[in-house]
């Protein structure tokens, strides 16, 4: 009898000790709280979203609704406008702006600069401002009789109405982008630059390789990596657009600027059409998903691709 | 002939760096010189690019649109809360898969990095249904408990913890040394700077975020500066004077910060690949 209580004993401490923090249980322990945040924050609403795309929120209450959601995007004008609009950002702003801080991560990596970090500041400083307050000043820049159509008055151009016609408005939401994010570019592309071996240009001075040449065939490709990841990284803030369209314009005029993200809100959290906006999130998460395939594919195994 | 085709490559790049940081910073400039105008000076014709005497005239008129003290305090409480938690949380979830094997420790990084690439709005819906549930609208919690497992804070951090030699780990443990503890007195110290980065970064992260503290926060004595502006900017009549010192109020933290912390900010987020 003895014998058995010291065996339960054992047994019991036993068990105690598989829980008891250890190199072995450490590393669970460890990741446990951000594993159950990702659970109920992240994965839990992935699914949820998924499975409220096919409900219809009406009068407090969810209704299983089938596929109707999907049907009604289908059908909904906005819906297209809003698809066609990123698209629209994506084809010209994102690589508008990969070039251009590409081109002045270049020029402030060349020897003969000088005040090279106060110019990377300067630079970076537009994608620390707070978003609300960078709408507000572009809404001012880009109104009626404000500063820009003011310059252009100075040089004799008739004022552009920027924010209220729909092909302008369009410009006015890219060039607020690319102010705000070019810098932002540069620097992580300033990075990849500065990982390039000077060896590689030296070799390519001696064999005669002009500077435009070196450009095209060392600079960009061992840059591609990180010329890739930037732009995933652009594409996705793309197409989660929502502030700038949100402050600068309200999707208008007559949808022209409207985004998925800013279509998403005004279903969801104006209309109160939960269901509905959660089909249109759906979209978004295929858009994302697939976006980013192409570009990881793109890139290639060899530059951190798939 | 050589010297003077580099004088033309030396003006060219410079011309391109100077028109880059005027566009960059004339933005800022204008938006401080508003903020002492009156909405009249704005909008004159020219406009007005020298400070005016309307500073404490907009400011009372803003502070009587929204509590400025309360709203002020909201956005660096909340800010600096996330930055805590989220630092905490991505240093030791970094610091298991960087420095232990166990199983699906792969599996669940790599998911973890996927999340990365989620859209946020994407599950903004059932997410504001879960804060419905737990009570949390119009709470700090709503704002700051969500966003603090970050799947990119993680991956920061685990990039750095990889640096640290096993051997400074294994020597502790010889001693005696508890689970915790290597992580926290021995491990944690060699982390300052990418803790900095990753700290600034979050930081200025939170503090504009936009979108989401726009739903959960509508109590007015609860909103965040950039949520209170942005009621501001919806007002039919709006006094530009006012909007552009609340803006030059929500932007001035996040330059200071970063001007003071710029080079551990750069350096850390980029994983110390920029030399001068």
């Amino acid at each position: 009898m003895d014998i058995s209580i010291t065996r339960e004993k054992e047994r019991r401490s036993n068990l105690l000790s598989k829980f008891k923090l250890n190199k072995r249980t450490a590393p669970y322990y460890f990741i446990a709280p951000a594993v159950a945040l990702f659970l109920l924050f992240t994965l839990y609403p992935f699914f949820r979203t998924i499975l409220l795309s096919f409900y219809s929120y009406q009068r407090g209450s969810y209704v299983y609704s089938g596929i109707s959601n999907y049907q009604r995007l289908f059908s909904d004008a906005i819906f297209f406008k809003a698809l066609s609009n990123t698209f629209t950002y994506l084809l010209i702003q994102v690589p508008l702006m990969s070039t251009l801080s590409l081109i002045l991560a270049v020029a402030l990596n060349s020897k003969i600069i000088k005040w090279k970090s106060q110019f990377r500041i300067a630079f970076f400083l537009p994608s620390v401002t707070e978003m609300i307050a960078y709408s507000i000043i572009f809404s001012l820049f880009l109104s009626d009789k404000g500063l820009l159509n003011y310059l252009l008055s100075i040089l004799g151009i008739e004022s552009i109405p920027w924010l209220v016609h729909p092909f302008w408005a369009k410009v006015s939401i890219m060039a607020a982008l690319t102010w705000r994010w070019t810098g932002y570019n540069m620097i992580i592309m300033l990075a990849g630059l500065q990982g390039i071996s000077d060896t590689l240009y030296e070799a390519a001075e001696i064999d005669g390789a002009s500077k435009f040449q070196q450009f095209l065939h060392i600079t960009v490709p061992q840059m591609k990596p990180i010329i890739l990841f930037s732009m995933l990284m652009s594409t996705i803030g793309t197409i989660n657009l929502f502030s700038e369209p949100f402050i600068l314009t309200k999707g208008g005029p007559s949808n022209s600027t409207i985004s998925l993200g800013l279509y998403l809100y005004n279903q969801g959290f104006m209309n109160l059409n939960f269901g509905y906006a959660s089909a249109i999130s759906v979209v978004l998460l295929i858009i994302t998903a697939v976006m980013s395939f192409i570009q990881m594919k793109a890139g290639g195994k060899d530059n951190g691709g798939l | 002939m050589v010297d003077s085709k580099n004088k033309i490559k030396t003006i060219l790049s410079y011309s391109i760096i100077i028109i880059g940081v005027i566009v960059s910073l004339f933005p800022f400039y204008w938006m401080f010189i508003g903020a002492t105008n009156s909405s009249a000076d704005i909008f004159s014709f020219p406009p007005k690019m020298v400070p005016g005497k309307s500073f404490m005239k907009n400011l009372s008129a803003l502070n009587e649109q929204i509590d400025l003290q309360r709203v002020i305090f909201n956005s660096f409480f909340v800010a600096i809360t996330y930055t805590i938690f989220t630092l905490a949380l991505s240093s030791i979830t970094g610091y298991a898969f960087a420095k232990f094997e166990f199983k699906g420790r792969n599996y669940l990084f790599g998911a973890i990095l996927l999340t990365m690439m989620l859209p946020g709005q994407a599950t903004m819906i059932p997410l504001f249904d879960i804060m419905k549930a737990f009570g949390w609208l119009n709470s700090y919690k709503a704002v700051i408990i969500p966003g603090i497992a970050s799947a990119f804070g993680i991956f920061l951090m685990r990039q750095n913890m990889l640096k640290v030699p096993d051997s400074l780990i294994e020597a502790a443990r010889i001693d005696g040394c508890g689970e915790f503890a290597i992580f926290y007195k021995i491990v944690l110290p060699t982390m300052r700077p990418s803790i900095a980065a990753l700290g600034i970064y979050m930081f200025m992260a939170q503090w504009g975020n936009f979108m989401w503290q726009l739903i959960v926060l509508n109590d007015s004595s609860m909103k965040t500066l950039p949520v209170a502006l942005s009621s501001l900017v919806g007002l039919s009549r709006v006094d530009y004077g006012q909007v552009l010192l609340g803006a030059s109020l929500s932007t001035l933290p996040v330059i200071a910060i970063f001007l003071i912390l710029q080079k551990q900010f750069i350096s850390g987020i980029l994983g110390g690949a920029l030399k001068e």
